[in-house]
């Protein structure tokens, strides 16, 4: 008798272990009322650079105020499959990059010119449909951030209209402003900062699919059906700079061919959302919880 | 006053009491803090452990703290292994009592006034308290070493069983005096970066900076050290191990040679990526980390072959179901081998099979993903030195018939269970898709939750239980006051 309690316990946790996930569970739809199109000016000077807090100088430079949405890069991708800037490449769009100059060190892989993958179509869990020649986007999603895109995509994005990914000084001096907080709203985290792994937003249900990515300024101090956030704007009027995804950055290292990604995601714990804490991958990464903003000069 | 007086005496005049009050040590700092990590925080338990204590976690101070919670959990390990070694072999009385006072002061100091510097508000005379400890630490561990010396005529080997060079020096003593050598060494290796960061408040987690293609000296010389002092600390309990189990015959002679070798070489290695050997470093310590295992299998062999004999001496031809029922018939006496075979599982199988497929793992994952299989691996070898010690405790308790099963068991398979769920958890990756991962995450988390819950019920019902026997005036820490462990080796 035990051994069958034993063994039906077992199958028990097998079973719920292998459960498949509903990635197209519904979702609440809010209205952030953050402008996605809205950029931010970040002024010339100094301010404190990472866990040691180095004191580093910029230029000015504008920064949008959100992470780039699936609808904002499925218009992307409907007008550069026009130019051709973009290409279908088997169950993928792929787009040119110029290379990286390879320098041969120890774990180092080559980035050659070519085309490379910007978004995976055949992953459920894009949010973006493809008919063959238009992109749309699943309902509900039209306002998250774009996921599921690699860092050749978030660059190709970015530079398409002119404009870059932000260095990772750039995009810590937005999230931090002058002074040394870890966190763009101040020195620590509530649950209602940020969407982080078991924040308990209404998106996510940790029994089932887990976290989702909330709306991009979802976290501005509104009321959502009861569920009150705490405007946890950075000092220059950036929102999701802590959580919600990860964000690709636009520096290229020597010696490595790893790109650095910063903010912290859904999927990661509270201390990963610090202004200064880095996370990499190769460029051909993508992830349902690493996303991107643009830069731009003045 | 004579109650206190016999109690304290007990406790920290004793090899047993010394221990177990070490043990509880650890278990108290374990219950505690690990309520402020992992589901523990996604509960919302932090919060309210946070509170009732009235910690100060500032969320930007996380790594110092976290460094010192280590050292603070690793200290008390130390000491419990130098309470064993000088409890396991001969020297000299005054020596010996020396160096337990010296390791106790140290790391119940390095304990209480480093936890109590990094979670309750920075008191920097608290701060250097810690230091003073760990300082203490590292003259007992000088003393230790200089009373390992093996090439003493009274600590020659006169049994041919053992393995002993021609003139008689006692190899395993000579594996013992490695460990410590290197032990000691390796800790001034990690203190000398250690001050050079701390000079800045420069503090880092080196899971963190692995990717680095150009780490500084000082940034490898952090690295090394955490590698190196976990691999001392478990071949310094294979060796208190062995010792229990009587290790000897050929494969102790094959063994402890093999042992020092391997010893030296993972060290040379170790200290080797701070110089210009950085390139081939990782090679060496390969090298040296083959005869070290080598060893471990040899009295994993030895061990379970007895255990066989002797479970089996009364039958003319045991059967292969006989031959297993001997062999697991005493937990506490298979399950440290059992977890040291176990550990190629869940810590040394994933390294390598990770440096095998370098190319289409950590070349191709977030570093966040590299990290869970860094901290992962090295959380579960800390896990499983933890439950050797303990199953060597149960036996140093006199645990007997059913009990005896019940804490073994017990222990193995609570611990298993969690060690193998985080282990799915590190490689999860391999077979399933972040979008798709939650409801495994879920079984894995309940699974190590549950493991580790359950065993550290397991150790508070021993300790409670040692706890009223305090109260007791013929209790059972009387028997245990002048115990040796050298009494009580496995005859």
């Amino acid at each position: 008798m035990k051994r069958m309690t034993l063994t039906v316990l077992l199958l028990a946790a097998l079973l719920a272990a292998c459960a498949p996930v509903d990635l197209n569970a519904p979702l609440p739809v809010y209205d952030t009322g953050v402008d996605p199109n809205a950029w931010a000016q970040i002024p010339a000077g100094e301010f404190y650079f990472g866990q040691f807090e180095d004191e580093v100088t910029t230029e000015a430079y504008e920064i949008m105020i959100t992470d780039v949405t699936t609808e904002q890069y499925a218009a992307f991708l409907n007008q550069a499959l026009a130019d051709a800037y973009v290409r279908l490449d088997g169950e993928q769009i792929v787009g040119y990059y110029p290379g990286d100059v390879f320098h041969g060190v120890k774990h180092e892989e080559p980035i050659e010119a070519g085309d490379w993958i910007f978004i995976p179509l055949n992953d459920p869990a894009l949010r973006l449909q493809f008919d063959g020649s238009t992109f749309t986007v699943q309902p509900g999603y039209e306002d998250h951030p774009m996921t599921m895109v690699s860092w050749f995509g978030a660059r190709g994005y970015c530079e398409y209209y002119d404009w870059r990914l932000p260095s990772e000084v750039e995009w810590e001096k937005a999230g931090r402003g002058a002074d040394e907080r870890p966190f763009p709203w101040g020195y620590e985290i509530l649950r209602e900062n940020a969407n982080f792994y078991a924040s308990r937003d209404p998106f996510e249900d940790m029994s089932s699919f887990g976290s989702r990515t909330t709306p991009v300024g979802f976290y501005n101090g509104n009321t959502y059906d009861g569920y009150a956030t705490l405007d946890s704007v950075s000092p220059y009027g950036l929102y999701d700079m802590a959580g919600n995804v990860w964000q690709w950055t636009g520096d290229v290292y020597e010696g490595m061919h790893y790109r650095f990604m910063r903010g912290g995601s859904k999927d990661t714990y509270e201390m990963d959302l610090r202004l200064w804490v880095r996370n990499n991958a190769t460029p051909t990464y993508f992830s349902p919880g690493v996303g991107f903003r643009c830069a731009r000069n003045p | 006053m004579q109650f206190i007086k016999d109690r304290f005496t007990y406790l920290f005049n004793s090899t047993k009491g010394l221990i177990l009050v070490a043990i509880a040590m650890v278990a108290m700092v374990t219950a505690v803090w690990g309520m402020l990590s992992g589901p523990m925080a996604e509960w919302g338990v932090r919060e309210v452990v946070v509170k009732l204590l009235g910690m100060d976690m500032v969320q930007a101070e996380r790594e110092g703290r976290i460094i010192i919670l280590y050292h603070s959990i690793a200290m008390a390990i130390v000491a419990i292994e130098v309470y064993m070694v000088t409890s396991l072999l001969k020297m000299k009385p005054l020596m010996k009592t020396v160096i337990r006072a010296i390791i106790t002061v140290g790391y119940i100091v390095t304990m209480v006034f480093g936890l109590a510097f990094a979670y309750f508000g920075h008191n920097w005379a608290f701060h250097g308290v810690y230091i003073a400890g760990l300082s203490l630490m590292f003259f007992g561990g000088v003393l230790l070493t200089i009373a390992l010396w093996p090439w003493n005529k009274e600590y020659y080997q006169p049994d041919k069983d053992y393995a002993r060079t021609k003139n008689g020096v006692d190899v395993e003593r000579m594996a013992f005096f490695a460990t410590a050598l290197t032990t000691v060494l390796s800790a001034l290796f990690g203190a000398v970066p250690g001050s050079y960061f701390g000079n800045g408040f420069q503090v880092f987690l080196a899971e963190n900076v692995i990717r680095l293609p150009e780490k500084t000296t000082m940034q490898f010389a952090i690295i090394g050290h955490l590698h190196i002092m976990l691999a001392l600390i478990s071949i310094m309990l294979t060796l208190i191990i062995g010792r229990w189990l009587e290790f000897k015959g050929i494969w102790h002679k094959i063994s402890m040679p093999l042992m020092i070798l391997g010893t030296i070489v993972l060290n040379l290695g170790v200290w080797g990526v701070a110089t210009p050997l950085e390139p081939i470093a990782h090679m060496i310590i390969y090298v040296g980390a083959t005869p070290s295992m080598l060893a471990a299998l040899f009295l994993l062999i030895w061990s379970w072959n007895r255990l066989i004999q002797e479970g089996t001496a009364h039958l003319q031809k045991p059967n292969i179901g006989q031959k297993i029922n001997a062999l697991l018939r005493d937990p506490l006496k298979f399950g440290p081998t059992w977890q040291m075979l176990f550990m190629n599982f869940t810590t040394s199988g994933i390294g390598i099979f990770m440096a095998v497929k370098l190319d289409e793992i950590f070349r191709v994952w977030p570093a966040r993903e590299e990290r869970i299989e860094l901290t992962g691996h090295w959380h579960v070898l800390s896990a499983i030195v933890a439950t050797i010690i303990l199953l060597y405790y149960g036996d140093m308790l006199g645990f007997k018939g059913k009990l005896r099963q019940l804490y073994g068991w017990g222990l193995i398979i609570l611990s298993d269970i969690a060690f193998a769920a985080v282990t799915i958890f590190e490689m999860k990756r391999l077979f399933i898709s972040e979008a798709e991962q939650q409801p495994l995450v879920n079984v894995l988390m309940y699974a190590m939750d549950f493991g580790l819950a359950m065993l550290l019920l397991l150790l508070a019902c021993v300790m409670v239980w040692r706890l009223v026997d305090l109260f007791k005036k013929k209790g059972r820490w009387t028997e245990e006051v002048d115990q040796e462990l050298s009494q009580e080796v496995w005859k």
